[in-house]
């Protein structure tokens, strides 16, 4: 077998330190290489596709991103490595982890819990998709989408609209366009403070609605569309949602 | 079973004369001073219209004396500190009654009898006075020890976030083998760290005291979060002296890194600001401010604990601001100057 690839992700470096100190401790008993760590979600996603890693060591507290949205959107990748956390106090659920076999240690870490959970790692464990949201439904500050093998991410803040188009639905930002894997309704419920719906197939940022232009008539019936800064596009607005969007400009 | 008994009642706070210098003893002493008279003066009006009349009177007797006897307590309160309790009271009663003789003559010249049964009732309504004042403020001191005193030291015991303690064994564990030294000074920086929170906290102490207590829990700190944290001290001459309540500043500090640096991916800074402006001793700490990360819990517990005992130490002298200005998050806490012995 070769030796597992391991990842650690914590800000504080002392953190790091200790973890590496515990795997050199476990390395007899379970052969493994550390190919990186980071200091953040950003820097660690790299890492983590980069070094082809199987296992990554991640803290949950981490600033800009948590430990839980790195996790999420490591999801994204074909084939994701097994997540280990590891917090230093259990404001999340400790049930919730252990019922979802997601693993989790706490700090202080001990050696022999470590090596349990590389080994169970070794053994192919990965996390169930929808298990993350469930332990933490706090919104994501970034989309994820897999692209050549690596995660490209998002900033929420930059999204301009979303549009459901046939299979995906594709986010805009103001230079280009992204291809995402979550659903339209996903994504509003997740997203419901900073989005919102303004046609069937279409969400758009609420900060960023500039005004409304009359669009085509069909069938005897004004339409309107909205105007978005930083994009040239007209969405437009459906009329069963047109009055509750007029208003969101005029309060 | 006598060594139980003398160890509970060593929780209740001993009777203590109030401090005549606070602001909030001299109202309450002029209020309720004020409303006996007022009672007095319509339990001896037999009609309504004699009511006004009383009151001139009853006020122009009492009033010279109750200021009089205020002045004297605010200006020998200094030494009041120095008695027993005991004695404290007789002086006190003494004071009274001195006062209340020496302006005698003058309220006779106002237009009273100036018999001596009229000296020895004024006496008398002094004494009863004070005596209920007395019994008043023995009550209070009651209420609010040892119940009061009780919960906050649990509340404060509680207060250093587990968060902390783990984060913080884990930073010297990784300590341990590179830099055993290191690790040594950490240790005792923590036990000493939680000796100060799990002793008793009552007494007021020197800020130099408290300073040191934060200095060892940001170096604590700067551990784990090495270069991201720093902090900024700025401290008028002398401010080391101040008398503050124990534990005011070190659970603002910890705030401060909690909420203020652990969300910021760079460097923040903390500023603690200390100032004398004359009989009052400033405090000013502020951090950055992130408000995505106003979910995180626990701040509130800790600035309720403040300013509850910053009350109960100095009543309404002490006060406890905090406000967001220009990304940041500012707590002011202004309270009496007075200098450790």
């Amino acid at each position: 077998m070769s030796p597992l690839r391991i990842v650690i992700v914590d800000d504080e470096e002392p953190a790091r330190n200790r973890l590496r100190e515990l795997l050199e401790d476990c390395r007899a008993e379970l052969p493994h290489s550390v190919v990186g760590e980071a200091g953040n979600g950003v820097e660690g996603l790299r890492i983590v596709a980069e070094g082809r890693a199987e296992a990554v060591l991640v803290d949950i507290q981490m600033p800009e991103m948590s430990g839980i949205e790195f996790a999420r959107h490591l999801l994204v990748m074909e084939t994701p490595p097994a997540v280990i956390f590891v917090t230093a106090h259990d404001r999340y659920a400790v049930e919730a982890f252990e019922v979802n076999a997601v693993d989790y240690l706490t700090k202080p870490v001990r050696a022999a819990r470590l090596l349990a959970a590389l080994k169970k790692a070794a053994n192919g464990a990965r996390l169930a998709r929808g298990v993350l949201e469930r332990i933490d439904p706090a919104p994501r500050r970034y989309l994820s989408v897999a692209e050549r093998g690596r995660v490209t991410l998002v900033p929420v803040s930059e999204v301009v609209f979303l549009r459901a188009e046939l299979k995906y639905v594709t986010a805009r930002t103001r230079t280009r366009e992204h291809l995402v894997e979550e659903s339209l309704a996903q994504l509003e419920q997740e997203f419901g403070s900073v989005f919102v719906r303004v046609h069937r197939n279409c969400l758009v940022a609420r900060g960023l609605i500039r005004g409304f232009e009359r669009a085509t008539e069909t069938e005897g019936e004004i339409g309107w569309s909205v105007i978005l800064e930083g994009c040239d596009e007209k969405l437009p607005v459906s009329r069963r949602l047109w009055a509750q969007v007029k208003s969101l400009v005029t309060s | 079973m006598r060594k139980k008994v003398q160890s509970i009642r060593q929780n209740d706070l001993p009777d203590a004369l109030p401090d005549f210098r606070n602001l909030g003893v001299v109202s309450r002493i002029l209020v309720s001073v004020n409303a006996a008279a007022l009672f007095f003066a319509l339990a001896r009006s037999r009609e309504i219209g004699e009511f006004a009349a009383k009151v001139t009177e009853v006020a122009g007797s009492l009033e010279p004396v109750l200021l009089v006897v205020l002045i004297v307590l605010h200006a020998g309160s200094n030494l009041f500190g120095r008695l027993t309790y005991a004695h404290g009271l007789l002086a006190v009663l003494a004071i009274v009654l001195a006062v209340t003789a020496a302006l005698f003559p003058f309220q006779a010249s106002l237009g009273g009898s100036g018999s001596g049964r009229e000296l020895v009732l004024s006496l008398g309504y002094a004494a009863l006075a004070t005596g209920s004042l007395a019994w008043y403020f023995h009550l209070r001191n009651r209420a609010f020890s040892p119940a009061i005193s009780e919960a906050r030291l649990q509340a404060l015991q509680a207060r250093i976030r587990p968060h902390f303690l783990f984060n913080s064994l884990n930073a010297v564990l990784s300590l341990i083998r590179k830099d055993p030294q290191r690790a040594e000074t950490a240790l005792e920086d923590l036990a000493e760290l939680f000796r100060t929170v799990m002793a008793d906290n009552r007494e007021l102490i020197a800020l130099k005291d408290e300073l040191s207590l934060c200095r060892q829990y940001l170096n604590l700190e700067q551990l784990r979060l090495g270069e991201r944290l720093s902090v900024q001290w700025r401290l008028d001459p002398g401010v080391e002296q101040a008398l503050v309540p124990p534990m005011l500043l070190q659970p603002l500090v910890e705030n401060a890194v909690y909420h203020g640096i652990e969300p910021g991916i760079g460097a923040g800074v903390i500023e603690v600001r200390i100032e004398r402006r004359d009989d009052r001793l400033s405090l000013q700490l502020s951090n950055p401010y992130h408000e995505d990360y106003q979910h995180r819990q626990g701040n509130r517990m800790a600035l309720a604990n403040i300013r509850e005992r910053l009350q109960l130490h100095f009543d309404l002298e002490a006060s406890l601001d905090t406000r967001i200005a220009d990304g940041r998050y500012e707590i002011g806490i202004v309270m009496p100057y007075r200098a450790a012995p």
